[in-house]
């Protein structure tokens, strides 16, 4: 019976408001009044069928709810005969109720929308070596699973056979395909726009990338700051102390309505709802854009930041090094001399001549022969015939390679810019000059001066490098503080002591061994490509190791921090407001005082839901 | 043996709902009073349970007797 009426919540609330609708066009235009009290009384009972259950509901298990204080006011109104405001009320109530349900599921539309996207079934190979759809629980450690064409990859895993292109949007927040060739990594949550593979699964449900990616974001928009849970434990004394006032004011002037009033105006409502309605919405909003936030806790300390931390390879820097400049003797084709170049160091795996091999990917390659390294100078080799000498200039030195005054000029300027430099000779005769530099990533400099427009006061840069290089990229980009020569547990000293002398820290690194310094700052971002993340140690993630998604980050948690803020002010001063207007006016009563109560919980669900459509970029 | 339940349930919307909830948990014998996490926005009730004293279908009539309907409920053992 109990389960029955609620299931039936909405007719019910339907038929409530209906007789109250009769009720009003009875008083003013029908019977002038006749059937209004019938209806009113009817109104009223239908009304308060459901919240009565479920005040019942909580007093079984001891709580003094909402419903509590609105059934009891309710009663209270049909005791004193004020029909009109019992039907009032109750519909008021139960009506206020859907329209925060669905203004509420709108606040919650981002992260859903994420959560759904995690695959549910797979196609799994079984003992007779055909693949059957199963449920993705069934789905472990190295089993085969077959993935077609606009299906969604079930786990994190290898491509044993086949290839496809896949788009990896869910896990890096942007929608570019990736080519998938047998033994690429592919992730959970990804679709295959196009072809067909099998894969071994690696990782399944919530240790995949995305698995993590869903726990992380389902957490935090649940997470509580300790003002949150000083309202919490604030509110489950409120309601009792509400009704216990109402009791008094009862018994002191003898007014029930004016008690049961009192029991009206007190319903907390906007102070409960209002913090987690706008955390959840930017918290949704950020992930819709790739940016993870942990939680209610880190959008406060995040907003305060004052000072941010940056680690320089992979942060500022792009973290694959490239040929920057190029310098060449006149006398020699250059693209002769490049193809020579690449083809040597097509053969060695030292750093540099990687990033000499990525920048020139597409080069003609000639044969090589009698390759020879030589230990902590560089190779010797054969080329058409030419006898090629490439290495550093120690190299250059012992194999008396004359250098031209210029040259000797522009390599020490290029090394004093931060660039590491590869000499190479042709038949002893000077070739190429190459400065080889991590580039710094496009865009920092406009996104570190909106950071400052923030309110940023220092961008320090901690470095493993050589003072030498950190120095010329804090004059690039203008940083107030740059240290070089930096191990990991001496970057988070370093932060320790910028926290000792008062300032909010943010630390922005890669998440790959900067575990100390994410830990010990105020707050810890790492900029993640969202497959090998930092997750657990990190209070923000950036997907994609997307940089210019820092400003926007700061922006978002500015805008919900006030937004939190303007709930709050909101709903205190609802309450102070109707309480005022108890004392001091004699305008107020039971149904407006509900009004204004569901209103005010209306209003601040809206305010929260601009935070959905808060524009990131500027 | 614990184990721990994740239990959906319909979307919670009202604001006193969360102590309702907690507190229906609280009020079943073989639940860990400590583990109880009710989550209002993903609208979630996780708990750690022994499985001696309680099973997962006494959890989940516990929570609708006072209301509010279980879509689903998943149990691991930790």
């Amino acid at each position: 019976m109990q389960k029955y009426i609620l299931a039936h919540k909405k007719e019910l609330t339907v038929i409530n408001g209906s007789l109250l609708l009769l009720a009003l066009l009875d008083h003013f235009f029908l019977t002038q009044g006749k059937i209004v009290p019938f209806a009113l009384i009817l109104s009223g009972i239908v009304g308060v069928l459901p919240i009565a259950i479920q005040a019942y509901q909580s007093l079984k298990v001891k709580i003094v709810s909402i419903d509590v204080l609105v059934t009891i006011a309710v009663f209270g109104a049909f005791f004193v005969q004020s029909y009109e405001e019992a039907a009032v009320v109750t519909f008021l109530f139960l009506a206020g109720h859907f329209l925060e349900q669905a203004t509420l599921s709108k606040t919650r539309k981002a992260i859903k929308a994420l959560t759904e996207m995690a695959p549910e079934v797979s196609l799994k190979k079984n003992q007779a070596d055909q693949f059957e759809e199963v449920p993705i629980d069934e789905v472990h450690e190295g089993d085969i699973l077959l993935v077609k064409t606009g299906g969604k990859v079930p786990v994190d895993g290898k491509v044993l056979t086949g290839s496809g292109y896949v788009n990896e949007a869910s896990i890096t927040g942007e929608s570019k395909t990736a080519n998938k060739q047998i033994g690429s990594a592919v992730y959970a949550g990804t679709i295959l726009e196009n072809g067909t593979f099998q894969l071994q699964a690696e990782r399944v449900g919530e240790d995949s990338a995305f698995g993590k990616i869903i726990e992380l974001v389902e957490e935090a928009q649940d997470s509580k700051s300790s003002a949150e849970r000083f309202i919490d434990k604030f509110s489950k004394y409120y309601t009792p102390v509400v009704l216990l006032l109402a009791i008094i004011v009862g018994l002191i002037t003898k007014d029930i309505e004016l008690a049961v009033t009192v029991l009206v105006l007190g319903c907390p409502g906007a102070l409960v709802i209002g913090i987690p309605v706008s955390n959840v919405a930017g918290i949704g909003n950020g992930a819709k854009h790739g940016i993870l936030l942990k939680g209610s806790e880190t959008i406060q300390d995040f907003s305060k930041v004052d000072t941010m931390v940056f680690d320089k390879t992979g942060t500022l820097t792009v973290g694959a090094p490239r040929v920057n400049k190029v310098i060449s003797n006149p006398e020699i084709n250059e693209n002769k001399a490049i193809s020579t170049l690449v083809s040597i160091e097509a053969e060695s795996d030292h750093p540099l001549a990687q990033a000499v091999v990525k920048t020139y990917p597409d080069t003609l390659k000639y044969p090589v022969t009698q390759t020879q390294v030589i230990k902590g100078g560089g190779i010797t080799a054969t080329v058409n015939g030419n006898k090629v000498t490439l290495g550093n200039l120690q190299l250059i030195k012992t194999n008396k390679i004359k250098l031209r005054p210029e040259e000797i000029a522009q390599s020490k300027g290029l090394e004093a810019e931060g660039n590491s430099l590869i000499f190479m000779a042709i038949n002893n005769q000077l070739a190429l000059i190459l400065g080889i530099k991590d580039q710094l990533r496009p865009n920092v400099k406009n996104e570190l001066a909106s950071l400052k427009k923030l309110g940023v006061k220092n961008l320090v840069l901690l470095s493993g490098d050589n003072q030498g290089t950190v120095d010329q990229i804090a004059q690039q980009l203008s940083l107030t503080e740059a240290k070089g020569n930096m191990l990991p547990e001496d970057k988070a000293m370093y932060i320790k002591k910028l926290q000792e002398e008062g300032k909010n820290v943010t630390f922005v690194g890669d998440g790959v061994n900067d575990s100390p310094s994410l830990a010990t700052a105020n707050t810890g971002i790492a900029m993640g490509n969202g497959t090998d993340v930092a997750i657990e140690t990190s209070d923000i993630v950036l997907l994609n190791s997307d940089f210019s998604r820092l400003a926007p980050a700061l922006r978002l948690v500015k805008s919900t921090r006030h937004n939190m803020l303007q709930n709050i002010v909101i709903a205190v001063g609802v309450v102070l407001f109707l309480l005022s207007s108890l004392l001091f006016s004699n305008w107020i009563n039971m149904g407006i005082g509900m009004f204004v109560h569901e209103a005010s919980i209306i209003v601040v669900i809206l305010n929260a839901l601009r935070l959905l459509n808060h524009r990131l970029k500027r | 043996m614990m184990k721990k339940a994740v239990i959906n349930l319909e979307e919670l919307a009202c604001p006193t709902c969360m102590q309702k909830i907690e507190a229906a948990a609280a009020s079943v014998k073989g639940i860990d009073k400590s583990s109880i996490k009710v989550m209002f926005n993903a609208s979630k009730l996780k708990v750690n349970f022994n499985e001696k004293e309680v099973t997962i279908e006494g959890i989940e009539k516990a929570i609708e007797d006072i209301g509010y309907p279980v879509i689903k409920a998943k149990v691991v053992t930790i």
